[in-house]
C-alpha cells in the first residue's frame, strides 16, 4: 500500500459548512482545535472520524478531569480504566473481566434492539479480553407504570411497552448468547418517562496468564476483520449519545443497530479459540464509532499505527461511502492484529464457526490512522490528534438545591397511627419494592450450571468451577438520593452495593461504575456529576473497592428535562469457599432474628429529615424531603468485614442488608420463598413507628441463625465496634412486628407476599392492552 | 438460460394447531378498537430470489421442496407459495 | 461407557451436560463437533440445550440436516441411547426421531424457573431407578417447549406409555398452574417407539449438584448409566 504525504483528496465531497460541522456536533473552538491539531482542511471522512473519537461518549471530554479522581488500583488489580473491561485477579491462576456499560439513547428508541445490542456490547468488550464470560446483570430505570397523579395515559403505554420491550431484548440476547443473567435491579421514578436508563454489566472468567488486550504491535503484521459484515446501521450512535432527545431524534430510528446473538456466540467461541492458537497480538470489539475506533485506539494503545483498505471490508450492502463504513457501528464485529505470516491459522478458527475474517491492512511504524479506498488515502490522522489532543473540558460547575423542602413539610404527620399492617401492604406492592420475577424469569439464569444465587436475592454469586471459589456481584444505586444529595446518594451506591456481595458472605474487592447524568453543559448536572465522583470516590477508598472501568452517558434529558443523577454502582466480591454463601431467606422457623447494625439512630431531627428520601415518604405520603440518611464509612466498612467473617464461620442461615422499605420490608421479604415469617418486638429508641420500621438507615442486615450462634455474633459485633440485636425469631408463616412490646403490624406471609409477588403483572396488565401488539410482532 | 424469478412463500400454523401469538395480536386490536376482525393467525413470509438457471417448472418443484422440508414443520406448519418473473 | 455431546454452533448447554456427565455421573464423555458424521464410538447420545444453528427459522429446523444427525438418527433406529434436552428435545422432533413439536411458550414469553415434574413412566433407561409418580424438581429455561402433537399421536403415546413426564404441582397433581408453557396435556417429555429416544424440556444437568440447590436431576443420569451397565 502506499503512503501519502499531502493532504488526501478532497475531490466530490460535501463542503465542510457551518451546518455540516454543527450537523457533526463539533462546535467552532472544536473546529479550530482540530485545524491546529491537523493541520489541515479534514476531508468529510476524517471529519466524521473526529466527530465520533472527539464526542463525550468516546473521548470523556466532559468527565475526564473529574474521573482522574477514582481510585483504581489495588493489589488485585491486574487492568484498569482503559481497555475494553477491567481485570482483577481471584487467586487460583484466575483472574475476572468485569465492567457495566449504559445503552440508554438507544433504547427508548427502539426497546427491544438497543437492549439486545447493549448487552450484545458489553459481552463482546469481557471476551476481547481472553475471558468467557460467565454473569450479566442489568440495572435498568423506567418511568412510572401505574397510574399516578399528572402521568397521563400515552406516558404509562409507553413506559411499559419500554419496559416490555427492554426486557425482551435483555433476554433474547442473553439466553440465546449462553450467559446466565443472575441479578441487578429494576426502578422505577418519574424522570425516566422519556428516557430510561439500560445499564448492562458483564463478567467473565480468564486465565491470568492467558489476558488479551486491545494493543495493536510490530510494524508489517496484518489487521483482521472478523464477524458480521459492514452495513449502514448505526452510523452516529455514538454521537447521538452525546445530545439530548428531541421528537427529532425518535424519528432517527435507523441509527438504532439490530443484534444477531447467535453471530455472537460465534465470535466468541471463535476469538476464544483463536487466541488459543498464539497468533494473536492484540484485539478489539467494534462498538460505538466502529471501525474508526478501534482502528485508532489499537494503533495508540501500541504506539504504532494501523492502515486499513476499505475495499477490503466485508460490505452488507453495495455503494457505502468512506464515511459510512467508517462510521458504521454494525454489531458482532471484531478488528485484530495477529502475527504476520500466520494469518491462516486465525483463518481456519473462523471458518470452523463459520465467520468471515479478512485482513483489511497492516500495522505500519508511523502513529496514525490510515484509511484507503482503491488504494488512496482517504484519511490519515495521527492517533494523538484523535486522543490525546480531544477536547477536555473543565465545564462549570454550580451548586444545586433540588426543589423539595429540607424539613418535613407541614401536611405530613407522622407519629398519629399504631397500626402499620395495611401500609407494609402497600409499600411490598410498591413497583420499586415488589418482586421482578416477571422480569428476570425471562432471563436464562442458570446456564452454565455455576449459579449459586440466582436474581431475586442480594447478589448473584456464582462458583468457579475447578476451584473451590465463589464470585459475588451486585448492581446497586438510590437516584432518589443522588438528587437529594448527589456526593452521599453516590456513597451509599457504592456501600450498597457492596453490602449486597458481603450479604452472601463474598468479601468486595472492586468495582466498575455507570453514571448516567444530564446535560454536562449546564453547570449544575456538572456540579452533580462532581459531586458523585467525590462520594463514590470517598466510599471506593474507604470500602477498598477500587474502580476498574466503566461508563459516563451524559446527556439523559428529553426535551429539556434530566434524569435524577443516577450512578449505578457494581461491586465483585471473592468467596474463599462458594460452599459457605448464603441467600436472604429465612430457611426454618425457629431461629433467632438479629439486626447487625452500626450507629444508634440519630437524634429525631436528622431522622426526620431522612425519613423524606424513604420508598414510604414517596409511595405512602406521597412526597419526597430531606435528605438520605447519613452513612459512616468506616461503621460501614467494619459492617461488612464484621457480617464476611460471621458467614464464613457458618454461624447464619440468611443475611439480608436491610435497606428500601426499612425492617418491615426487609423482615416480610426474607420469608416469601419458604413462608416462613417472625415475630419480633424493636425498639423505638423514642422514636414514631413509622421511623422504626420504615426508615432506611444504611448499614443494617438482617440475620436469622440458630439461636445458639447469637453469642458468638454479638462478640464478632463488638470487635468491629457494632451491634447485634436480637430482635426476635423465626416463625411458620405469620409476620408479627411490635415496637417496644406493642403489635403494630401483623399479618400470614401469604398474605404479604401475594401483595408482593403479584404487584408488577397487575401494573403490566391493567389497560395495556395496546402495547402486546406491537411486543408480539416483534419477538416473532 | 432462463429468467430469474421471485418465490415468495407463506408458513403459519395449521388450523388445528393454538397459536397464541395471532390470538394476543385478534384480543389486542378488539380490544384497540378495530372492528370486523373475525379471526387473525401470524405467520412467517420469505422471499426467495432465484437465478436464471432453472425453467419455471424447476424453479417451482424446487421451492416447493424447500417449502416442504425445511421452511415448514410439517406436525404444526403449513405453507403456499406464489412464483414470478 | 462412553457417553457423546453434541456441539452445534449454537449450543451453549453441551459444557454443562459435559461437566455433569464427567463429573456427577463420572463417566468418559467426549464432544461430537456437529459437521463431523463421526460420532466415535459412543455409547450413549446427549444432544443438549441452545440455539443449534440460530433457531431463526425455528428451533431445530436446520439442526436436523446437519451430518451429525444422520449418524444419530441411524445411531438411533439401531437402538442407540440418545437423550434430548430443551433444544435437543426439539431437534430429536424435528429430525422425527420423536414425535410431535414444540410451539411457542402459550405465555410468549421465555420462562426460567424450576418446575415439577412426575415420572409418568419407569420403562426407560433414563427412568428405570426412579419410582412411577415421583416428583422431580428440575428447571425449565425456554421460549419453545409447547408439547404438540395430533390427536393420533397422542393416543399412541398414552397407549404405549411414552409419556415420561409431565408437569404437575410439588405434590404431583397434573393442573393448568403447574403447566408453564401451555403444553399439551403438561407433557413434558416423551419418549420413541423403542424407548431408547428420550427428550425433555427440564435440564436435568443444571440440577445435578447440592451447590446448585437442586439434585434431583442427577437421577436421571444415574439411571441411565446404571441402565447401560445392566445391559
Amino acid at each position: 500500500m502506499n503512503s501519502v504525504e499531502s493532504a488526501p483528496s478532497l475531490a466530490q465531497e460535501p463542503t465542510l459548512t457551518p451546518e455540516v460541522l454543527r450537523d457533526h456536533g463539533i462546535s467552532a473552538e472544536e473546529y479550530d482545535r482540530l485545524l491546529k491539531s491537523l493541520g489541515r482542511e479534514p476531508t468529510f471522512t476524517e471529519l466524521g472520524i473526529f466527530s465520533v473519537m472527539w464526542s463525550e461518549h468516546c473521548s470523556y471530554k466532559s468527565s475526564r478531569v473529574h474521573l482522574k479522581r477514582l481510585p483504581t488500583h489495588s493489589r488485585r488489580v491486574l487492568q484498569g480504566p482503559g481497555e475494553n473491561a477491567g481485570i482483577i485477579d481471584i487467586g487460583d491462576g484466575w483472574a475476572c473481566a468485569f465492567k457495566i456499560e449504559s445503552h440508554n439513547h438507544p433504547s427508548f428508541i427502539e426497546p427491544f434492539q438497543g437492549a439486545a445490542t447493549g448487552v450484545g456490547g458489553i459481552l463482546r468488550d469481557i471476551f476481547t479480553m481472553g475471558a468467557r464470560p460467565v454473569a450479566i446483570m442489568d440495572s435498568l430505570r423506567f418511568g412510572p407504570i401505574t397510574p399516578q397523579p399528572g402521568l397521563d395515559q400515552a406516558t404509562l403505554h409507553k413506559n411499559h411497552s419500554v419496559l416490555e420491550g427492554v426486557v425482551s431484548g435483555v433476554a433474547s440476547y442473553g439466553n440465546c448468547f449462553g450467559v446466565p443473567n443472575v441479578g441487578g435491579e429494576v426502578k422505577f421514578e418519574s424522570c425516566y418517562s422519556g428516557n430510561p436508563l439500560v445499564n448492562a454489566f458483564a463478567l467473565g472468567l480468564v486465565r491470568r496468564d492467558q489476558i488479551f488486550y486491545a494493543k495493536a504491535a510490530g510494524e508489517g503484521n496484518p489487521v483482521i476483520y472478523v464477524g458480521s459484515k459492514t452495513g449502514r446501521d448505526g452510523i452516529h450512535g455514538a454521537t447521538m449519545a452525546s445530545e439530548e432527545f428531541s421528537e427529532e431524534s425518535e424519528a432517527k430510528r435507523p441509527n438504532v443497530q439490530v443484534g444477531d446473538p447467535f453471530l455472537e456466540k460465534l465470535l466468541l467461541e471463535a476469538c476464544l479459540e483463536a487466541m488459543q492458537t498464539g497468533a494473536i497480538i492484540g484485539i478489539q470489539d467494534m462498538g460505538a464509532a466502529g471501525l474508526t475506533c478501534s482502528t485508532c485506539e489499537m494503533g495508540g494503545r501500541g504506539g504504532v499505527g494501523l492502515e486499513i483498505e476499505l475495499d477490503l471490508v466485508p460490505q452488507r450492502e453495495t455503494g457505502m461511502t468512506p464515511y459510512e463504513i467508517m462510521l458504521s457501528e454494525s454489531q458482532e464485529r471484531m478488528l485484530l492484529v495477529a502475527e504476520n505470516g500466520r494469518e491462516d491459522e486465525v483463518f481456519r478458527v473462523f471458518q470452523k464457526w463459520g465467520l468471515d475474517a479478512v485482513t483489511i491492512g497492516r500495522v505500519i511504524g508511523q502513529p496514525a490512522m490510515r484509511v484507503l479506498e482503491h488504494g488512496k488515502v482517504v484519511a490519515e490522522i495521527p492517533n494523538a490528534a484523535l486522543t490525546d489532543d480531544a477536547p477536555l473540558y473543565r465545564r462549570p460547575l454550580e451548586r444545586w438545591e433540588p426543589p423539595v423542602p429540607r424539613e418535613v413539610p407541614d401536611n405530613i404527620s407522622l407519629g398519629q397511627k399504631s397500626e402499620f399492617t395495611d401500609e407494609l401492604k402497600r409499600l411490598l406492592a410498591s413497583p420499586n419494592i415488589c418482586s421482578k420475577r416477571w422480569v428476570f424469569q425471562q432471563y436464562d439464569s442458570m446456564v452454565q450450571i455455576n449459579t449459586v444465587e440466582g436474581p431475586g436475592g442480594e447478589g448473584g454469586v456464582i462458583r468457579v468451577k475447578g476451584t473451590q471459589r465463589g464470585l459475588a456481584m451486585a448492581l446497586d444505586g438510590n437516584a432518589r438520593w443522588c438528587y437529594l444529595d448527589p456526593k452521599l446518594g453516590a456513597m451509599h451506591a457504592v456501600a450498597e452495593s457492596a453490602r449486597n456481595v458481603a450479604c452472601t458472605g463474598a468479601t468486595p474487592i472492586a468495582a466498575t461504575n455507570c453514571l448516567n447524568f444530564g446535560n454536562p453543559e449546564k453547570p449544575h448536572i456538572m456540579w452533580q456529576f462532581s459531586q458523585t465522583i467525590d462520594g463514590i470516590t470517598k466510599a471506593c477508598e474507604e470500602l477498598e473497592t477500587p474502580i476498574t472501568g466503566g461508563n459516563v452517558s451524559f446527556y439523559n434529558e428529553t426535551l429539556g428535562e434530566g434524569i435524577y443523577p443516577t450512578p449505578v454502582m457494581g461491586v465483585v466480591g471473592i468467596l474463599e469457599d462458594v460452599h459457605t454463601a448464603v441467600g436472604p431467606h429465612f430457611r426454618q422457623a425457629g431461629r433467632a432474628v438479629v439486626v447487625l447494625r452500626g450507629s444508634e439512630p440519630g437524634d429525631a431531627a436528622d431522622v426526620e429529615a431522612e425519613f423524606g428520601s424513604s420508598e414510604y415518604a414517596k409511595e405512602i405520603l406521597g412526597q419526597v424531603w430531606g435528605f438520605p440518611p447519613s452513612l459512616e464509612l468506616q461503621q460501614e466498612a467494619a459492617l461488612q468485614k464484621a457480617i464476611v467473617q460471621i458467614i464464613t464461620a457458618g454461624l447464619v442461615d440468611s443475611a439480608k442488608d436491610c435497606s428500601e422499605g426499612g425492617v418491615a420490608a426487609t423482615l416480610a421479604e426474607c420469608g416469601f420463598a419458604r413462608g416462613i415469617g417472625a415475630q419480633v418486638d424493636l425498639s423505638s429508641y423514642g422514636l414514631v413507628p413509622e421511623f422504626v420500621l420504615f426508615g432506611e438507615d444504611a448499614s443494617r442486615i438482617l440475620i436469622s441463625c440458630d439461636p445458639e450462634n447469637v453469642e458468638r455474633i454479638q462478640q464478632i459485633a463488638v470487635q468491629f465496634g457494632l451491634a447485634a440485636d436480637r430482635i426476635g425469631n423465626t416463625v411458620s408463616d405469620q409476620v408479627e412486628i411490635q415496637v417496644d412490646g406493642t403489635t403494630v403490624a401483623a399479618a400470614s406471609v401469604s398474605e404479604l407476599r401475594e401483595a408482593w409477588a403479584s404487584a408488577l403483572e397487575r401494573a403490566l396488565h391493567v389497560e395495556t392492552e395496546e402495547r402486546l401488539v406491537p411486543a408480539a410482532l416483534q419477538k416473532s | 438460460m432462463f429468467l430469474p424469478m421471485k418465490a415468495y412463500v407463506y408458513v403459519s400454523l395449521k388450523k388445528s394447531v393454538l397459536d397464541p401469538q395471532g390470538k394476543t395480536i385478534h384480543g389486542a386490536l378488539k380490544k384497540m378498537g378495530y372492528r370486523g376482525i373475525d379471526d387473525l393467525r401470524q405467520g412467517k413470509y420469505f422471499e426467495i430470489s432465484l437465478d436464471a438457471s432453472l425453467s419455471r417448472e424447476d424453479a417451482h418443484a424446487e421451492v416447493e421442496r424447500i417449502a416442504r422440508e425445511v421452511l415448514t414443520n410439517p406436525v404444526i406448519e403449513e405453507y403456499r407459495f406464489t412464483l414470478e418473473g | 461407557m462412553k457417553f457423546g455431546v453434541i456441539i452445534f454452533p449454537g449450543s451453549n448447554c453441551d459444557h454443562d451436560a459435559y461437566w455433569v456427565i464427567s463429573e456427577v455421573a463420572k463417566q468418559p464423555v467426549t464432544f461430537l463437533w456437529h459437521d463431523s458424521p463421526d460420532l466415535q464410538g459412543c455409547d450413549a447420545i446427549i444432544v443438549p440445550g441452545g440455539f443449534a444453528y440460530g433457531d431463526y427459522l425455528r428451533t431445530g429446523a436446520i439442526a436436523k440436516f446437519s451430518p451429525v444427525m444422520e449418524s444419530v438418527r441411524k445411531f438411533a433406529t439401531d437402538g442407540g441411547l440418545v437423550l434430548g434436552i430443551c433444544n435437543g428435545f426439539q431437534i430429536l422432533c424435528e429430525a422425527g426421531l420423536l414425535p410431535g413439536a414444540l410451539l411457542r411458550n402459550a405465555g410468549l414469553k421465555y420462562v426460567c424457573k424450576p418446575v415439577h415434574i412426575r415420572v409418568e413412566s419407569t420403562n426407560t433407561p433414563y427412568t428405570q431407578q426412579l419410582s412411577k409418580g415421583e416428583v422431580l424438581e428440575i428447571p425449565i429455561g425456554h421460549m419453545e417447549g409447547n408439547y404438540f402433537c395430533d390427536e393420533r399421536t397422542l393416543a399412541e403415546l398414552k397407549e404405549q406409555e411414552r409419556i415420561v413426564f409431565r408437569y404437575t404441582t410439588p405434590s404431583g397433581e397434573v393442573t393448568a398452574e403447574a403447566n408453564p408453557n401451555g403444553s399439551l396435556e403438561n407433557i413434558a417429555g416423551v419418549c420413541n417407539a423403542g424407548r431408547n429416544v428420550l427428550g425433555m424440556m427440564p435440564h436435568p444437568e443444571r440440577a445435578s449438584e447440592p451447590e446448585l440447590g437442586m439434585t434431583d436431576g442427577a437421577k436421571v443420569f444415574h439411571s441411565l448409566v446404571s441402565a447401560m451397565v445392566e445391559k
